[in-house]
């Protein structure tokens, strides 16, 4: 997988699996600390101890179509080549949380990638599922609750063309809004960059 | 976040979309459903069920439910689609690909026919 976007996606699949019916995505990108946490947290039927402890192994899964689950290991091995890490936290009927940390500017960083279309995928293929969804670079952050939109479509499909757009236009526009706080830091970077080259 | 607004825009695309469903009553709904374990997003299966989200905008398509799934135990066939229209049984496709997902929409999901070509026989 060569984005984050991806594994993003492969770990909230993680959280259904678990029967979680409210699932909480979490991007922040924190340029002046040059941090990307990604967390992952959900409502599911958690996991004991020894289970977490072994769960970034992998030859460790509770699925049994397959016997090697390789999705955490991946995740956890590209945060630590970032200067990053994966940090799991559960118990047992408590869910579970994951956040995973990379320096932001780390040149082996994988991009961020289709973010909208990991969110058009889960809220859309899951219609029973609450997703809460919040991106932030430094301190401006967009929050999208899928709660208010499948309330107020009750009775329709999230399939009908209409609401596929609808969605997609308010994710799309969201993250936008926020990205443009990024342009206005590298903004801001290349202007010192060039003062100080000056004579 | 919905604004106001956009909550308006949300009713009025919930009272159309019921217009027609009442129109379409009788020819029931056609399900989609695209395997997403760790396998298949690595095949392209979000590649995959974008292209057919795309296509329902593109032609319009009401009465159609796409969902997602974990994995469906048919690895080597990944990214994995199975159509089932209203009363017929599921058909499973394997490594569809967004230029198949074209053919498949177009020729089963609308015109009825089964792409045999790109079918999973167990």
């Amino acid at each position: 997988m060569r984005e984050l976007s991806l594994h993003i996606l492969d770990i909230a699949e993680n959280s259904l699996s678990a029967g979680a019916t409210r699932i909480r995505i979490a991007i922040d990108e924190d340029l002046k600390n040059d941090v990307l946490k990604i967390v992952v947290e959900d409502n599911g039927k958690g996991m004991d101890a020894e289970t977490l402890a072994r769960i970034t192994d992998p030859f460790v899964t509770s699925r049994t179509t397959r016997q090697v689950g390789l999705g955490i290991p991946f995740f956890k091995a590209a945060a630590e080549a970032c200067d990053g890490a994966l940090i799991l936290q559960s118990q047992p009927g408590a869910g579970t949380t994951m956040q995973v940390t990379f320096k932001h500017s780390h040149i082996d960083r994988m991009p961020l990638g289709d973010v909208t279309s990991t969110l058009l995928t889960l809220i859309i293929g899951t219609p029973d599922i609450h997703w809460v969804f919040e991106y932030q670079v430094n301190e401006e952050t967009f929050v999208f609750d899928d709660k208010i939109i499948k309330e107020a479509l009750k009775g329709v499909s999230l399939t009908e063309p209409a609401v596929i757009k609808f969605i997609r236009d308010a994710l799309n526009e969201g993250i936008n809004d926020v990205r443009q706080e990024k342009t206005k830091e590298d903004t801001i970077k290349n202007n010192y960059r060039s003062e100080s080259c000056q004579p | 976040m919905p604004t106001i607004k956009s909550l308006d825009d949300l009713k009025k695309i919930r009272e159309e979309a019921l217009k027609k469903q009442q129109l379409k009553e009788t020819s029931g709904n056609t399900e989609v459903i695209v395997g997403m374990g760790t396998v298949g997003i690595a095949a392209g299966a979000r590649e995959t069920l974008k292209a057919i989200l795309d296509i329902i905008e593109e032609k319009n398509l009401s009465n159609i439910t796409v969902r997602q799934t974990g994995n469906i135990g048919l690895d080597s066939f990944e990214p994995i689609v199975q159509v089932a229209l209203a009363g017929e049984e599921k058909v499973t496709y394997g490594k569809v690909n967004p230029e198949m997902v074209r053919q498949i929409m177009e020729q089963h999901v609308i015109g009825g026919k089964v792409v045999a070509k790109y079918q999973i026989k167990s």
